[in-house]
C-alpha cells in the first residue's frame, strides 16, 4: 500500500478524510492528481478535485452496496466456500479460461496468469477486443512511442486519428497533449498544431486546427498514400475518390508532418475494429517510423481502461506474450484468432471460464455469449453485471483505486501506485485470486498423491 | 446502412452507476442518425425502430437528429452495450478483434413512441 | 528475508575461491541458515563434491533482463519465443526463451549457468516501480539495477547553473527514490540531440549541448565525481559516447581520463574500442584501451562481448539503434519524459561479416590482454552483444585456445586477418574465470557477502562437474544453491525461490525536494507525491552499504 498522504479534517468534522494525489483508474489516462473528500461515516466519495465528467462518476458513485460477498448460483455462500468452489471448477475443466483483468491492479493480474500456468488454461484480457489488433502490429514493425510528459514538453504536431477524447479519455488534451505548457512548448495550445482525422465530428472535434473526414473502412488506403508521400513515391490520382481526402489535404499534412520538430500520431479503436484492423495500426506505426527519418516523431494507441496497459505488460513478461496466450501443453503459446476469447467462447471449446473485471456477457458478439452462458462462469466484480448475474460463483471485489491499493500502468506503460480512499468489506481481486491459487495447489497434490 | 458502435461521456458515467441500472440500458439502446438520413426513412426523434443483420436483430430508439455535416450520410452510431452486442458477427477473421466497427445493418421503423 | 534452517556440507570438491585465495583445494564448504560457517552439526545434509568445482554463484555485473526495454523485446519478438519454449515443472513456472526470455524462464535459465545474481544496466526512474514488479517474477537469482541519469533534464538544468552540491544531493535523492544500487550515464547529452534537434547524436565529447551549455565530457566528469564522492558501492557506470563507431577509441580513452582521481566504471569497453575512421572499417583498438585500463587502478570495466547469433539492440542510447536499423528491420524507439531515450531492435551478428567478426575478436583480445582479471569483467551487455545464454561458449573460448582457432577458420578471414587475435596464446584459468565471472563484479558493486565462499558470504553457491570441454562443464551445473537453499540438484530443479532485491541508500539532506518539486510539476506527467518507490514494493531486500560504512549488511527500513 501507498504511504498516502491524507489530512484528518478539523474535530467538528472528525469522518471527513482528504486524499491528495489519488488515481484514478476509470480511462487509460490514469490521472493521478485527484484530491478526493472522503466521508468515512458514509463510505464514500463526495468531491473528486480535478476529476473528469468520467473521473467523478467514477469516484462519486462507487459507495459500498449492500451486496454478499460471494455467491454460487445466485445464492449467498461464506468466502471460503465460494473459494472452493472456483478451484473445484477450474481444476475439473479441460479448457478453462479467463479474461478480462484490465480494471484490476498489477498485483492480481500476477496471480490470474499463475493460476493459468498452474491448471494448464487459457488466459486473455479485453487487449484482444481494444487494441489487440495494434499489439499485432507491433510484432510486425515495432513502434516509435513516448511517454505522455515528452508529448507535453515537446509536440508541436499533434495527430489524433479514429478516436474521441473529449468522451473516452476526457482529460487526455488538457493534462497531456494539448493545452498543457511543458519546457519547450512555453504557449501551450499556441504552440501546438492539432490535426483529427475521424470519419464524422464528434465532440472532440473543436480542440483541432484541422479535422479530416475519412470515408468509413478506408483509413488503411488514406495511411498506405500518406507513407508513399512521405517516402517521395506518387499515388493514385483518385485518392480522393477513394478516401474522401483531397491531394491537396494529403500534400498539406505531409509536409507539416515532416516539418515539424516533434510529432505524435494518437489512434483509437476507428482504427482497430474496423475494415483492415491490424494492417490499419501497422500502417500507423510504420508512417510514425518512416517520418523519423525527417524528424522526431511517435506514435501511441489510446488506451481505454485503467490498466489494460498494465494487463499487457504483466502477461508479456509472465509470458511473452501480451494476450490470447495459452498454457495447455504447460508453456505459454500465442495465436490470436484461436487463443482469443471472443473465437474460444464462439467456438464452444470452453468449458469453463473465469472473468474477472469485465462484462463479455453485454458486450461479445452474441453467438459468444449463447455459448458462455452454457458453461460455469466464476466472475469477480466490483459492481453486479450481466455476466455476474449468469455467473455460477460470483465474488463482490473491492473497487481498485478506491478501496484499494496496487499498480497500475498509464497507457504511455507509465507504472502508478494506487492510494485507496476507504475500506471496503469485500476482499481484494489479488485477495480472491490467490486464495483460488493456493486451493488449486493443494488439489494438485492431492491428486499426484491419490495417483500414486 | 452502416452501424457505428463507441463510448460516449453518458455510456462512460452511466456505466459506473451499475450496468444492471435503467440509465445506461436506455442509453445503449438509442441510435443517432443525422437529419437527412432520419428524413429519408422517415424518422422522428423518440421512434422505435428494429435494427436486424445476419446474426440478430434489436429494438431500439431513435436519438435527436445529428447536423448532416456532423454524420456521414446511411451511419448510425450506438454506444456500447448489449444492442450493439445483439448484431455483431463473432468471426475475428485470425485476430481476435470481431468486427465491431463498421457493420452493415437493415433498419425497419416500428413505430412512434 | 526467507528462513533457512536447513544445514549442509559440501563435501570434498575442488573449491575456487579467489577472493579468499583458494585455487583449486579440495575442501569442504558448510552453510547454515543461508550462510556459509565454519561449523556445522553431525546432522547436516552431505553433498558429495568429490571430483567436482565449487564456486561461488555468478554475478552479473551488465545485463538487460527487467523493466519497459526488456518487455517491448519480448512483446516485439513472438518468433523468438516460440522456437524457444519453457515448460513448467511441479516446482517451477513456464516461459518462453529465446534472447529475451519472459521472467520466470530469465531466473530459472540464469541458475542453470550457476548464476544466482545479476544487475539490470539501464532503467529509468520513471521505470523502476516496473523493473521491480518484474524482479519479483524473476525467479531464483538476487538482483538489482542501476537508474539511468545521464540524460536527466533536472541534473543537466543543475550543471549548467553551476549547482555542485544540490547536483550531488539531488544524486542522492533519485538513487534512493528509485531504489536503485547504481548510477548509469548512457550516452550524456544525446537526449537532446535525439528527441529536440529531429534525431540527432553527439558526434564529439566536447560539442555544445544546447541549452545547457555543458558539452558530454564535462556532465560526465561531474557524474563521476559526484558518485565518487557520494560513496555509492559502485562508481558510475558509464556507456561512453560514440558506441559501435569506428574511431571511438578517443572517445573512450577521453571519457578514462576525465575521471583520475576518481573510481569509474566502463560498460561493454568492447563496443568503445574501435579504431580507424569515422564512417569508414572498424580496426582493432583494444590494445590502447586495455593498455590504459592496466595501468589505471581506478577504472573498472565489463567487456560486453560479442557472440554469432541472434541478439537484440536494446539500449537507452536511442540514437544508435536508428544507426544500425538496415532495410526498414521492425524497430522500438521509446522516450522517457526528462530522463532518458530508448531503442529496441532485433539483430543478428554473423561470423561471415567483416564487422561482426571484429567485434567478436575485440572482445576477445580485450581479455587475453588484461593484466588485472579484478578489473576487466565479463559480461555480453546481453542481449546486446549475445544473449547471456551463450556464456558458457564464451568461457571456453577464453580457457581454451584449440576451440579458439578452431572457431577463427569459419569466421571472416578479411577481418580476423588485421587483428591481434590469432597471435594470443593466453588461456583462462578456472581461478581466473571465478575471479572474472563472481569475484570481482562482486566487489566492484560492494557486494560484501557475494562472490566468494569464505564464513559470513551469502551461500549461493555453484557445484560444477569437471568437464574438460569448459563449455558443456559452465552450462549444467551439478548443483544450484541459493542463500542455503539446493534449487538443482543432479541437474534438475528441485525448488523454487523468489530471490531478493538488492539496493543502496545514500545519504542525501531532504530539503533537496523542494528544489526538485516544481520542476517535476512543470515538465513531467505524474505528480511528485506519486514518483518515488515506495516500501511495499522491496518485498525481501538488502541496501548495500555504502563505501564509509564499514561494509556492515543491513536490512532494508520498510
Amino acid at each position: 500500500m501507498s504511504e498516502t498522504k491524507t489530512t484528518e479534517a478539523a474535530a467538528d468534522e472528525p469522518n471527513i478524510r482528504i486524499v491528495e494525489d489519488a488515481t484514478c483508474t476509470f480511462c487509460g489516462c490514469v490521472c493521478d492528481d485527484m484530491e478526493l473528500t472522503v466521508d468515512l461515516d458514509a463510505n464514500r466519495i463526495t468531491k473528486a478535485k480535478n476529476a473528469c465528467v468520467l473521473g467523478r462518476a467514477w469516484f462519486l458513485q462507487h459507495g459500498i452496496e449492500d451486496h454478499p460477498q460471494a455467491m454460487i448460483e445466485g445464492r449467498e455462500v461464506p468466502l471460503e466456500e465460494a473459494m472452493d468452489e472456483a478451484a473445484r471448477i477450474l481444476h475439473e475443466a479441460k479448457f478453462p479460461i479467463t479474461y478480462g483483468l484490465s480494471d484490476s491492479p498489477c498485483e492480481a493480474q500476477r496471480v490470474a496468469v499463475a493460476i493459468n500456468d498452474l491448471v494448464r488454461g487459457n488466459i486473455d484480457t479485453t487487449t484482444s477486443v481494444c487494441h489487440g489488433p495494434s499489439g499485432i502490429a507491433f510484432q510486425g514493425v515495432g513502434e516509435s512511442t513516448a511517454t505522455l510528459g515528452e508529448v507535453k514538453n515537446r509536440a508541436d504536431l499533434v495527430i489524433y486519428w479514429g478516436g474521441n477524447p473529449a468522451e473516452s479519455h476526457p482529460r487526455h488534451f488538457t493534462r497531456y497533449t494539448v493545452t498543457p505548457k511543458g519546457r519547450y512548448i512555453p504557449n501551450g495550445k499556441k504552440d501546438r498544431y492539432v490535426v483529427l482525422i475521424d470519419i464524422r465530428k464528434t465532440p472532440s472535434s473543436p480542440v483541432a486546427d484541422q479535422s479530416i473526414r475519412v470515408k468509413p473502412g478506408r483509413d488503411f488506403e488514406l495511411l498506405w498514400a500518406l507513407r508513399a508521400l512521405v517516402r517521395g513515391r506518387d499515388i493514385s490520382p483518385d485518392i480522393e475518390e477513394i478516401t474522401g481526402v483531397s491531394r491537396e489535404t494529403l500534400d498539406e499534412l505531409v509536409e507539416r508532418m515532416k516539418n515539424c520538430n516533434f510529432g505524435v500520431l494518437f489512434f483509437g479503436m476507428g482504427l482497430t475494429m474496423t475494415r483492415g484492423r491490424h494492417f490499419n495500426s501497422g500502417a500507423l506505426l510504420a508512417l510514425a517510423t518512416d517520418l523519423n527519418k525527417h524528424t522526431h516523431f511517435v506514435a501511441k494507441p489510446v488506451r481505454g481502461h485503467g490498466n489494460v496497459t498494465g494487463a499487457d505488460n504483466v502477461v508479456s513478461w509472465q509470458t511473452g506474450y501480451p494476450f490470447g496466450v495459452n498454457f495447455h501443453r504447460g508453456y505459454p503459446r500465442f495465436n490470436p484468432g484461436e487463443y482469443t476469447t471472443v473465437d474460444l467462447l464462439a467456438r464452444g471449446d470452453a468449458d469453463a471460464a473465469m472473468m474477472i473485471a469485465t462484462d463479455p456477457a453485454s458486450n461479445f458478439p452474441k453467438r459468444a455469449i449463447e455459448n458462455l452462458k452454457k458453461i460455469p462462469v466464476i466472475s469477480l466484480d466490483a459492481k453486479p453485471t450481466y455476466t455476474s448475474r449468469a455467473a455460477r460463483v460470483a465474488f463482490m471485489v473491492a473497487t481498485y483505486g478506491i478501496n484499494t491499493g496496487g499498480t497500475v500502468y498509464r497507457m504511455d506503460d507509465v507504472p502508478i501506485t494506487l492510494r485507496p480512499a476507504f475500506d471496503s468489506p469485500f476482499p481484494t481481486d489479488e485477495e480472491v485470486l490467490t486464495g483460488i491459487y493456493t486451493r488449486l495447489k493443494a488439489l494438485r497434490v492431492n491428486g499426484r498423491k491419490k495417483a500414486a | 446502412m452502416i452501424l457505428i458502435p463507441g463510448r460516449s461521456s453518458k455510456q462512460g458515467t452511466s456505466l459506473n452507476a451499475g450496468k444492471l441500472k435503467e440509465e445506461y440500458q436506455t442509453i445503449t439502446s438509442t441510435i443517432e442518425m443525422n437529419e437527412s438520413t432520419m428524413n429519408k426513412l422517415g424518422l422522428s426523434t423518440g421512434d422505435r425502430v428494429r435494427l436486424s443483420c445476419s446474426t440478430g436483430k434489436v429494438e431500439v430508439a431513435c436519438g435527436k437528429p445529428r447536423k448532416d455535416e456532423d454524420l456521414p450520410d446511411g451511419m448510425i452510431f450506438i454506444p456500447y452495450g448489449p444492442s450493439s452486442s445483439e448484431l455483431m458477427e463473432s468471426d475475428t477473421a485470425g485476430t481476435g478483434m470481431p468486427m465491431s466497427k463498421q457493420m452493415m445493418v437493415e433498419v425497419e421503423r416500428l413505430g412512434a413512441n | 528475508m526467507a528462513e533457512n534452517s536447513a544445514e549442509l556440507r559440501i563435501k570434498g570438491g575442488k573449491v575456487y575461491d579467489p577472493a579468499n585465495g583458494i585455487d583449486g583445494e579440495v575442501r569442504d564448504i558448510l552453510v547454515r541458515d543461508g550462510r556459509v560457517v565454519d561449523k556445522v552439526s553431525e546432522k547436516a545434509r552431505t553433498i558429495n563434491a568429490h571430483g567436482m568445482v565449487v564456486m561461488p554463484g555468478g554475478v552479473d555485473i551488465h545485463c538487460h533482463i527487467a523493466g519497459p526495454k526488456v518487455n517491448l523485446s519480448r512483446k516485439l519478438q513472438p518468433e523468438d519465443h516460440r522456437l524457444d519454449v519453457h515448460p513448467g515443472t511441479d516446482v517451477t513456472r513456464s516461459g518462453v526463451g529465446g534472447v529475451t526470455p519472459s521472467t520466470f524462464a530469465t531466473g530459472y535459465r540464469y541458475a542453470t549457468l550457476g548464476y544466482t545474481t545479476a544487475f539490470d544496466a539501464a532503467v529509468p526512474p520513471l521505470a523502476a516501480r516496473h523493473v521491480i514488479e518484474e524482479f519479483h517474477d524473476t525467479p531464483v537469482i538476487d538482483k538489482g539495477f542501476y537508474v539511468l541519469l545521464g540524460n536527466n533534464m533536472f541534473l543537466y538544468d543543475l550543471l549548467k547553473q553551476g549547482r555542485k552540491q544540490d547536483f550531488k544531493e539531488a544524486i542522492a535523492w533519485w538513487v534512493t527514490a528509485a531504489r536503485a544500487a547504481g548510477v548509469k550515464l548512457v550516452n550524456a547529452g544525446s537526449d537532446e540531440f535525439w528527441k529536440g534537434r529531429r534525431n540527432e547524436n553527439v558526434t564529439d565529447v566536447n560539442e555544445d549541448i544546447d541549452p545547457f551549455d555543458l558539452s558530454p565530457l564535462q556532465a560526465t566528469a561531474a557524474f563521476i565525481e559526484a558518485v565518487d564522492e557520494l560513496n555509492l558501492p559502485h562508481p558510475a557506470h558509464i556507456h561512453c559516447n560514440n558506441l559501435g563507431h569506428s574511431g571511438n577509441v578517443q572517445t573512450t580513452l577521453d571519457t578514462m581520463k576525465a575521471a583520475e582521481g576518481h573510481r569509474a566504471h566502463i560498460a561493454h569497453v568492447q563496443f568503445h574500442s574501435y579504431a580507424g575512421e569515422l564512417g569508414k572499417r572498424v580496426q582493432t583498438g583494444s590494445e590502447a584501451i586495455i593498455d590504459y585500463i592496466n595501468t589505471h587502478e581506478n577504472i573498472t570495466t565489463d567487456v560486453g562481448m560479442v557472440m554469432f547469433g541472434k541478439a537484440t539492440a536494446m539500449t537507452a542510447d536511442a540514437p544508435l539503434t536508428w544507426m544500425l536499423r538496415f532495410k526498414d528491420t521492425k524497430w522500438v524507439n521509446a522516450d522517457t519524459e526528462c530522463e532518458s531515450g530508448c531503442g529496441v531492435m532485433p539483430f543478428t551478428y554473423q561470423d561471415t561479416n567483416y564487422t561482426h567478426t571484429m567485434q567478436w575478436a575485440i572482445g576477445l583480445e580485450l581479455f587475453l590482454l588484461s593484466k588485472d582479471p579484478w578489473r576487466v569483467m565479463f559480461s555480453t551487455d546481453h542481449p546486446n552483444g549475445a544473449s547471456f545464454q551463450t556464456y558458457p561458449r564464451l568461457i571456453r573460448l577464453l580457457m581454451d585456445r584449440g576451440f579458439r582457432a578452431e572457431m577463427m577458420k569459419h569466421v571472416n578471414q578479411k577481418a580476423i586477418s588485421t587483428c591481434l587475435l590469432p597471435q594470443l596464446d593466453r588461456e583462462y584459468s578456472l581461478s581466473e574465470i571465478a575471479i572474472i565471472t563472481r569475484a570481482a563484479p562482486a566487489r566492484a558493486l560492494g557486494l560484501v557477502n557475494k562472490g566468494h565462499l569464505g564464513v559470513g558470504a551469502d551461500a549461493d553457491i555453484t557445484v560444477y562437474t569437471d568437464d574438460e570441454n569448459r563449455e558443456h562443464m559452465f552450462n549444467a551445473p551439478r548443483y544450484v544453491i541459493k542463500a542455503g537453499k539446493p534449487i538443482i540438484e543432479d541437474h534438475e530443479f528441485v525448488d523454487d525461490h523468489i530471490g531478493r532485491f538488492l539496493h543502496t541508500e545514500p545519504e542525501h539532506d531532504p530539503a533537496i525536494e523542494d528544489q526538485i518539486r516544481p520542476f517535476f510539476e512543470d515538465y513531467y506527467s505524474i505528480r511528485f507525491n506519486n514518483y518515488r518507490v515506495d516500501a511495499s514494493y522491496l518485498h525481501d531486500h538488502e541496501v548495500i552499504p555504502l563505501r564509509n560504512s564499514g561494509g556492515k549488511r543491513k536490512k532494508g527500513s520498510k
